[in-house]
Order: C-alpha cells, then sequence, then structure tokens
C-alpha cells in the first residue's frame, strides 16, 4: 500500500496553495511516496517518554523596550511590490462578486 | 606584485594594511579570475561591481589617512545569494524573487562593512538552499572546480565554488543540514556550521529556523576563524541569537596543538554506506591525529541512524512553514493577476511558477507531516528523535573533546546522477545532519583525495559555545597535512587550464 495517494497529494497541494496540473500531481505522488516511506521508519523508534524537542535553545520570551523607530522606506519597499496604488500593496480581490 | 587572487585572507589583509595592495587592486584581480574561469564554474548569480569597487576605495581612503582597520578590511567576499543586500538583487537560487532587492541588509552583511569586508558578488545556491548539489537552482547548476562534471555540493556549492577556484578568499555560507560542510569537503575547502544561534540570523530568508545557521567558508582554517569571528555576536534584532561571548577561534586556529585533547570516533558514521576512499581517508586522518598526541576514543551516538530520517519532517514542516511568506502580494513574483482570479487562485498560480520541483515537494511533505491524523507520528516524533540525537551528542561530549566522522559518504557526485532520486540526494547529508538537530558548532576541512582526484572532508563537531576547539584541531590537521602534501590540497587544483 502506498504511504500516499494521488488524492492525497492533490489535497496537500491546495492546502499549500500549489496550483499543480495532473501531469506534475502524479508525479509527485510517487515521489512523496518514496521520501514518506522512507522517513516511516522513525514512527517505530521507542521514544513514548521523551519530551519533544522544538529547537536546540531554551527559548523564553525576548523583550525589547517599545520605542518609535525608523521604519523601512515605504517607497523602495513598495518599488519592489508586484503592484502597489496610493502607498499600499494593491492586491487581487479577496472576496466573492456577490457582496 | 604578487597575484592577490593567490595570497590568503589573512595575508591579503596583511598587504592591504601594510599599504603594498590596494582593496581597490584586490577586488579587481578578484573579478578578472571570476571573468576568466566562471563562465565555466558558474558561482555566482550576481555581481556587484560598482557597490563592491566603491567599498574598497573608501578602504583605501581610510588605509591611506593613517586609520587602524580589522584584519579583513579590503578583503573579497562572496555572499550567499539567500542573504538579503539592500538594492542587490537577491533571489535564493528562486523564480520567486527574480529581480527582487531588498530593502534592508542583513546583519551578517552589516557585520562584514564594519569589518571593512568587501562584497563582490551573491552565489548560487539550490533553491530556498533546499538540496545538496546546487542543481536546484532555478538558474542552473554550479560546477565542481576540481571536476566539471561533478556537483560543487549544496546548498552552498557556489560560496565553496568561488573560494576553492580562488575567484573568492572568503565567503558566507548557511547551513540547515550540511549546506555549508558538504560542499567545503566536495570542493576541498574549509567550511563552518558555528553553534545554533551565534551568527544572526536576520537577513538570512528562513528555510527552517531552527535549523539554519550561517557561517563563513575559506581556503585556510585561519581564514575560516578570522570571516567567523567577523560575523558572530549577539543581535538583539534575532530573537534566536545567544547573548554569550564569541569564542576566541582565532586565537585557536593559532594554537594547532591536540595534544593531550581526547578526539572520538563516531562508529555510527563510517562504515557501511561510506566510500572506500572516503574512509580511508577518514582512517588515515584519525592515525594522524594520534600521532599529534591526541586520544583517539570510539564512541557510539545510536540514535544517529534516525538522524535522516528526523531532519527530512523537521526540516520540510518549518519550510512549509517560512515558505507561506511567498505568496505574490508584498514581493516576489506574482501570476494570474488578470481581473479573472481571486487572491487566493493568484497565490496558488504564483507559488506553483515561482517555485521549484524540490521546493514543492518539501512543502508538501511538511505540509502534510504538520496535518492533523499524521503530526503526531511524524512531526511529533520526530521531534523526540531529535532529543534522543541531542542526548546522544551529550554523552560523547562527556567523555570526549570534540568528535569525528567523514563529512559526506561520498565524494563528489556527477551532476544529473541524482536529480530525480530525492533519497538518494538525501543521503549526501547523513554525517552533516546531527550538528543542526542538536545545534552544535562542526567544521569540514580538506582530508585528502579519492582515486579520481575529488576531494575529501573530515568534520569535526564540538560542543555548542565550544567553537574554538573545531578551529583548534582543525589547524592542527591542516598543518600536518600540508606539510605530508608539501602545500595545502587547493594548489593542486587547476581551473579552465589557468593554475
Amino acid at each position: 500500500m502506498p504511504a500516499i495517494t494521488r488524492a492525497e497529494v492533490e489535497h496537500l497541494a491546495r492546502l499549500a496553495r500549489l496550483a499543480l496540473p495532473d501531469d506534475e500531481l502524479e508525479h509527485y505522488a510517487g515521489q512523496l511516496d518514496v521520501i514518506l516511506s522512507s522517513v516511516a521508519s522513525i514512527s517505530e523508534v521507542a521514544a513514548a517518554d521523551v519530551p519533544p524537542t522544538s529547537h536546540p535553545l531554551p527559548l523564553t520570551n525576548v523583550f525589547r523596550p517599545d520605542e518609535i523607530r525608523p521604519s523601512l522606506d515605504t517607497d523602495e519597499v513598495l518599488a519592489q511590490a508586484p503592484a502597489a496604488a496610493d502607498g499600499r500593496f494593491r492586491v487581487p480581490r479577496i472576496l466573492d462578486e456577490e457582496q | 606584485m604578487t597575484d592577490p587572487t593567490t595570497l590568503t585572507a589573512a595575508e591579503l589583509g596583511g598587504a592591504i594594511a601594510a599599504g603594498d595592495i590596494t582593496a581597490v587592486e584586490a577586488a579587481e584581480a578578484h573579478y578578472a579570475r571570476i571573468d576568466a574561469v566562471d563562465g565555466a564554474i558558474h558561482a555566482f548569480l550576481h555581481l556587484d561591481r560598482e557597490g563592491a569597487l566603491a567599498q574598497a576605495a573608501d578602504i583605501d581612503r581610510r588605509v591611506a589617512a593613517g586609520e587602524r582597520l580589522g584584519p579583513l578590511a579590503g578583503v573579497p567576499l562572496a555572499l550567499k545569494d539567500v542573504l538579503v543586500q539592500r538594492g542587490v538583487p537577491t533571489t535564493a537560487g528562486s523564480r520567486m524573487l527574480e529581480g527582487w532587492r531588498p530593502p534592508y541588509d542583513a546583519t551578517v552583511v552589516t557585520r562584514l562593512r564594519e569589518a571593512g569586508v568587501v562584497i563582490l558578488g551573491k552565489t548560487n545556491m539550490d533553491e530556498f538552499a533546499m538540496g545538496s548539489s546546487t542543481e536546484h537552482s532555478a538558474y542552473g547548476p554550479t560546477r565542481n572546480p576540481w571536476n566539471t562534471d561533478r556537483i560543487p555540493g549544496g546548498s552552498g556549492g557556489g560560496s565553496a565554488a568561488a573560494v576553492s577556484a580562488f575567484m573568492a578568499p572568503l565567503a558566507i555560507g548557511t547551513d540547515t543540514g550540511g549546506s555549508i560542510r558538504q560542499p567545503a569537503a566536495v570542493t576541498g575547502s574549509v567550511g563552518v556550521k558555528p553553534t545554533y544561534g551565534s551568527v544572526s540570523r536576520r537577513g538570512l530568508i528562513a528555510f527552517s529556523s531552527s535549523l539554519d545557521q550561517a557561517g563563513p567558508c575559506a581556503r585556510t582554517v585561519l581564514d575560516t576563524a578570522l570571516l567567523h569571528e567577523a560575523i558572530a555576536g549577539h543581535d538583539p534584532l534575532d530573537s534566536t541569537s545567544i547573548d554569550a561571548p564569541v569564542p576566541a577561534v582565532v586565537a585557536a586556529a593559532r594554537h594547532a596543538d591536540v595534544r593531550g585533547m581526547r578526539v572520538g570516533i563516531v562508529r555510527e558514521l563510517t562504515g557501511e554506506g561510506y566510500q572506500p576512499d572516503v574512509q580511508a581517508r577518514f582512517d588515515e586522518s584519525v592515525e594522524l591525529l594520534r600521532e599529534l598526541g591526541a586520544e583517539i576514543v570510539e564512541v557510539h551516538c545510536p540514535n544517529f541512524v534516525h538522524a535522516l530520517a528526523a531532519y527530512y519532517l523537521i526540516a520540510p514542516s518549518e519550510a512549509s512553514s517560512n515558505l507561506a511568506r511567498f505568496d505574490g502580494m508584498r514581493y516576489g513574483l506574482r501570476v494570474g493577476d488578470d481581473g479573472t482570479h481571486s487572491a487566493e487562485e493568484v497565490m496558488a498560480l504564483s507559488r506553483a511558477a515561482g517555485f521549484g520541483a524540490e521546493v514543492k515537494r518539501r512543502i508538501m511533505i511538511g505540509t502534510y507531516a504538520l496535518s492533523s491524523g499524521y503530526y503526531d507520528a511524524y512531526y511529533g516524533q520526530a521531534q523526540k528523535v531529535r532529543t534522543l540525537i541531542t542526548r546522544d551528542f551529550e554523552a560523547a561530549f562527556a567523555r570526549v573533546d570534540v568528535l569525528i566522522s567523514p563529512t559526506t559518504p561520498t565524494t563528489a557526485f556527477r551532476i544529473g546522477e541524482r536529480l530525480d532520486d530525492p533519497m538518494a540526494m538525501y543521503r549526501a547529508d547523513l554525517a552533516t545532519i546531527p550538528s543542526n538537530l542538536a545545534g552544535n558548532s562542526a567544521m569540514s576541512i580538506p582530508a585528502g583525495l579519492d582515486s579520481d582526484g575529488l576531494p575529501v572532508g573530515l568534520q569535526i563537531m564540538a560542543p555548542a559555545l565550544a567553537d574554538d576547539r573545531l578551529y583548534r584541531v582543525g589547524a592542527a590537521v591542516e598543518t600536518a597535512l600540508n606539510a605530508r602534501w608539501g602545500g595545502p590540497l587547493l594548489d593542486k587544483l587547476t581551473v579552465g587550464g589557468t593554475r
């Protein structure tokens, strides 16, 4: 049985906001199956009572004084945007037509 | 005048400070070298001639005015294209960021400027640092200066190729699973992954935030130490930056003495799966360390066999989250914005067009490992294995000062050989990944050549914040091997018929 089906890959691509054509989905399904089968052995490591490590450093919240500081230059930032208007990022419509 | 490209960074910095060579002459000589050989290598994605020469001229003015500058003032450097430099095109090897000019400098770039280091240009890399061969760059592969049919390692193949082909004496890399050390190993150069948190990640385009670490690449251990000292140190703008003094790495590189040191061989990182020539050079290095007065101890790190699996769940999981920022809205590529598609559709079309195959694979693996129903079995379990690997290191470092292994299981493989076999590609990082998972420091130095004349790397690993031990051991091995070889390994390299 494959570790992952084509339908699951299609679902993952949708979750990850990747508009993949059918032939690419087919290609990745095979490769992801190989990769996931190879790493699946990790579930056999006996580690029930082992705490997880999310980070190599014992992280605690790092605070700084809440002071006003210069931010990035708006014009310089917007010059790098795909589209800008009125000193803002211009984006495609985010709501459906009917509203 | 000596050709500045043949000098080490330490020598070149000394010559510039003494007024024997100007920083402008040094930069121009390296650009001439790049013009002569980079057509065959493709280490650079962008050259900032104007900016570099202006910076060099400024150094020369300050030297002439009698100002005392640091040891690397005026020395040229190649910067991996994953670090942002204000106004200079930065792509991370991806179509997604083609033509993007960052509005700020990475802290590493700021530190380099403060040290007077002259940034020649940006180097090629696997897209978003995902890969072990630089073949996953959207701008075409970099070639290994030792044999242009071979990969230069990855993801920082451009940086390693630039220093080994004498196009720059120094380079910056980033190491998430071995992306500084593995390229160093297969190109016969030196590379260090500093302790996690000791070099700021601000302005380093994130791949896997709990693993990513920028570090130095060079041709000698001393040059690597000088660059390490220049870029390391606490940065309040990176909340994962360690607020601790930088270990005395330059002093250690000048103290090439391993007498009385305990050196551990990691049994799990030798033998099966390692190319016989790689194993042979490693065994010779062990013998050499013994002759130099180190005590050799065999250690077991039983959980290292699970490191690859843990890494290929943790890194893609973090990547799937980090790369969500590339949505075509604020910067980078936007596709399908023709009035007929919603923002969500434009995001999906932009990401499908802007990301290459390896990045898409990893984003989907990460999305899978983090999805409900699979989280405990994959990501959660990988985090527990990470704890076990860290404990293996702690137990080992309780017995020894440093650990050693081959840096890579094989020497440089052929371009194209592993491109469609992700698992074969991933195995290149077998020996380097454990140090990323645990966050300790590690170095690769040249250990000789295989029967095809390709470089073999020796990996040295030290505890977190004990990076100085890497340099002490590395310098001792380097000195002894250079004496044996009659000069540095890279002096044997000719590129495109020159030198």
